[in-house]
């Protein structure tokens, strides 16, 4: 608890962080409040026909879609999406990611080679291409996306983890603890975990963005979840066709995406600043 | 000697990773699906059509025979048929991967031409109002969605103004071809037209391409630049009574963009990887486009043959870049 407090008033002090973090909370709103927030919280699945392509008014903030549904409704549920994928994404590369890093960290031998080669051919090719191979294999749908995210992206983890493993090992504190006879499961989960939580949660904030921002181009790409999921990606693709005059249909999802991977950038790169004095970011404390 | 034997050493982890990626590919195309052939044989084929074409292909023999038999057909460079092109698949890609690599180059040479000078000024002027603006690039580059930030420059520069065309490598008829770079054949057939024409079309999808790797750049030089100014060599001029513009020109600079040019190496990765979204928004004629076509008609051997070019091209580069680190910078040797 007072850690998560002296993290949390250091990242206060830290006015992009700040912003990281009033980005997120509003993403975090959008998506809970979703029902309450929205206008027209039907036109997820209503169609409209009468009110296609409507400029921005009071009735419709942000205009209308195709469908004629509220594209402010439709951003609110898709912020709902977002996080899903995020979430999941990233928390499902964690699943893999941290113990394979420890495993090949902690042991030294074949073992922990065939690991590092293997996280090391993804790490080898860019993650949008993979995630496309198998998110096309797997069928558009939700679930395939975020498998396609994780499968791709777990190996930034177990790279991380696996250098600070094998830092620590030369750390005197972990020779005594070894001298003393602890298992390797009391080592790992007393003492190395808690020493590298910091990089793996820098690492997951800066993940977050990157993986969303992955996540949209799938979903651009149609390999996203099928319609009429309010996804942004695809919306944005959706939009293409009745440009120039709908401008406001392709720019309010575009938007949201900017400034959702905005809020999780900033949050990473304060939370590094404050976790992680070694990485800090190019002399920032002596700026400002 | 010793130098080339480095270089050598690199090399030979080429094979090994590539090995990786086509065991990566393998796995994704041939383990995960339920029905392989199916997939290949697209949506409309019979299921007597299916059970001919796995004997054909040889997917009835067990796994570890098709590794090696899928390993020795792309050593031959035989990646199947499009069943949309009817072409095989690596003319295809052959066919279309100058129009990514000029695209790629045209938006390294911006973000390098743009990114690099911003950065040193914004180290020497660190706190200035230019500062200030850069890190609000810095920032945008990296959360941008970069599809849509080509919609948003295709609304605004060639619906609403007109300035350039919408998409698109060039109207009208292509230069005489000798490398398949439009760039080099107008200039080399003396075509001006078509040489304007070319840079016109490239206009808005190598800004685009450009944007985040420009960022990364104007970020990386920036705090790069800072380094070394803050380190003893530099206080030891400046006491020496030299010159501020010396200082920076003949010993910051040199020493700060040493580790500037291994991330242009590696930017050129970033970029073929994130051409292939933005050829996607401007038509872009190149294997990024033709992977999206490959998706939306399901013509699951064109994705698989784009991934496995894709991934080859980026562990090359990676490669040579390596190298080139390893034979520029004497730090590297002592490994």
């Amino acid at each position: 608890m007072t850690a998560g407090w002296f993290v949390l008033t250091r990242l206060a002090r830290d006015r992009s962080a700040l912003l990281g973090l009033v980005l997120i909370a509003a993403l975090l709103g959008a998506a809970l409040l979703a029902p309450v927030l929205s206008t027209h919280p039907d036109d997820v699945f209503e169609l409209h026909p009468s009110e296609r392509l409507q400029a921005p008014s009071r009735a419709h903030w942000l205009g209308t879609d195709r469908m004629g549904a509220d594209v402010y409704s439709r951003l609110l549920f898709g912020a709902r999406i977002t996080i899903l994928i995020g979430v999941i994404g990233v928390g499902a590369s964690l699943l893999v990611g941290v113990p394979v890093g420890l495993v090949a960290g902690y042991y030294h031998g074949w073992l922990s080679d065939l690991l590092m080669r293997v996280s090391d051919v993804f790490l080898a090719v860019p993650q949008v291409v993979l995630a496309i191979a198998i998110a096309q294999t797997l069928g558009p749908s939700l679930p395939n996306v975020i498998l396609a995210l994780s499968a791709t992206y777990w190996p930034w983890f177990a790279r991380v983890v696996y250098a600070e493993t094998r830092a620590l090992q030369k750390e005197v504190f972990v020779e005594s603890t070894v001298a003393l006879g602890a298992s390797p499961w009391r080592l790992t989960a007393l003492h190395v975990l808690p020493n590298i939580a910091s990089p793996i949660i820098v690492r997951a904030s800066i993940g977050m963005g990157f993986t969303i921002l992955t996540a949209a181009a799938l979903g651009f790409l149609g390999l996203g979840p099928p319609p009429p999921t309010p996804e942004w990606g695809r919306t944005i693709a959706e939009s293409r066709e009745f440009l120039p005059d709908a401008w406001w249909y392709a720019t309010a999802p575009g938007l949201a995406i900017f400034l959702t991977v905005m809020g999780f950038n900033l949050l990473g790169d304060g939370l590094r600043d404050v976790l992680d004095p070694r990485l800090r970011r190019s002399h920032r404390s002596r700026d400002d | 000697m010793r130098l080339l034997a480095l270089a050598l050493l690199r090399l030979a982890w080429f094979v090994p990773t590539l090995l990786g990626l086509l065991a990566v590919t393998f796995v994704i195309s041939r383990v995960i699906p339920a029905d392989p052939v199916a997939l290949v044989a697209g949506e409309t084929a019979t299921p007597a059509q299916v059970e001919a074409l796995r004997r054909q292909l040889g997917f009835d023999r067990p796994l570890p025979v098709q590794f090696v038999d899928y390993v020795a057909r792309l050593a031959r460079g035989d990646m199947g048929t499009s069943i949309f092109t009817r072409r095989p698949i690596v003319e295809d890609l052959a066919h279309r991967l100058p129009a990514t690599i000029e695209l790629t180059l045209a938006a390294m040479v911006v973000s390098v031409l743009v990114g690099i000078p911003l950065g040193v000024l914004s180290a020497l002027w660190r706190n200035s109002l230019l500062d200030h603006a850069l890190r609000v690039v810095t920032v945008s580059g990296l959360a941008i969605a970069s599809f849509w930030l080509g919609i948003m420059l295709q609304l605004l520069f060639a619906m609403r103004l007109g300035w350039t065309p919408l998409n698109g490598r060039l109207q009208g008829f292509p230069p005489r071809p000798l490398t398949g770079f439009y760039l080099v054949d107008a200039a080399f057939t003396g075509d001006w037209p078509t040489l304007g024409g070319a840079l016109w079309h490239l206009a808005l999808p190598a800004a685009t391409l450009a944007f985040p790797a420009l960022a990364t750049l104007v970020r990386f030089t920036r705090a790069g630049v800072l380094d070394v100014m803050q380190s003893n060599f530099v206080l030891y001029e400046r006491a020496m009574g030299l010159p501020g513009f010396v200082i920076v020109w003949k010993y910051v600079l040199r020493s700060a963009l040493t580790s500037t040019v291994t991330q242009i190496g590696l930017l050129f990765g970033i970029l073929l990887a994130g051409a292939v979204v933005t050829e996607a928004v401007f038509d872009w004629p190149g294997i990024g486009t033709y992977a999206v076509n490959s998706i939306l008609r399901s013509d699951y051997n064109a994705v698989m043959g784009f991934t496995v070019w894709a991934g080859a091209i980026f562990i090359v580069v990676n490669l040579l870049v390596d190298v080139a680190h390893t034979l520029v910078d004497p730090r590297e040797r002592a490994t």
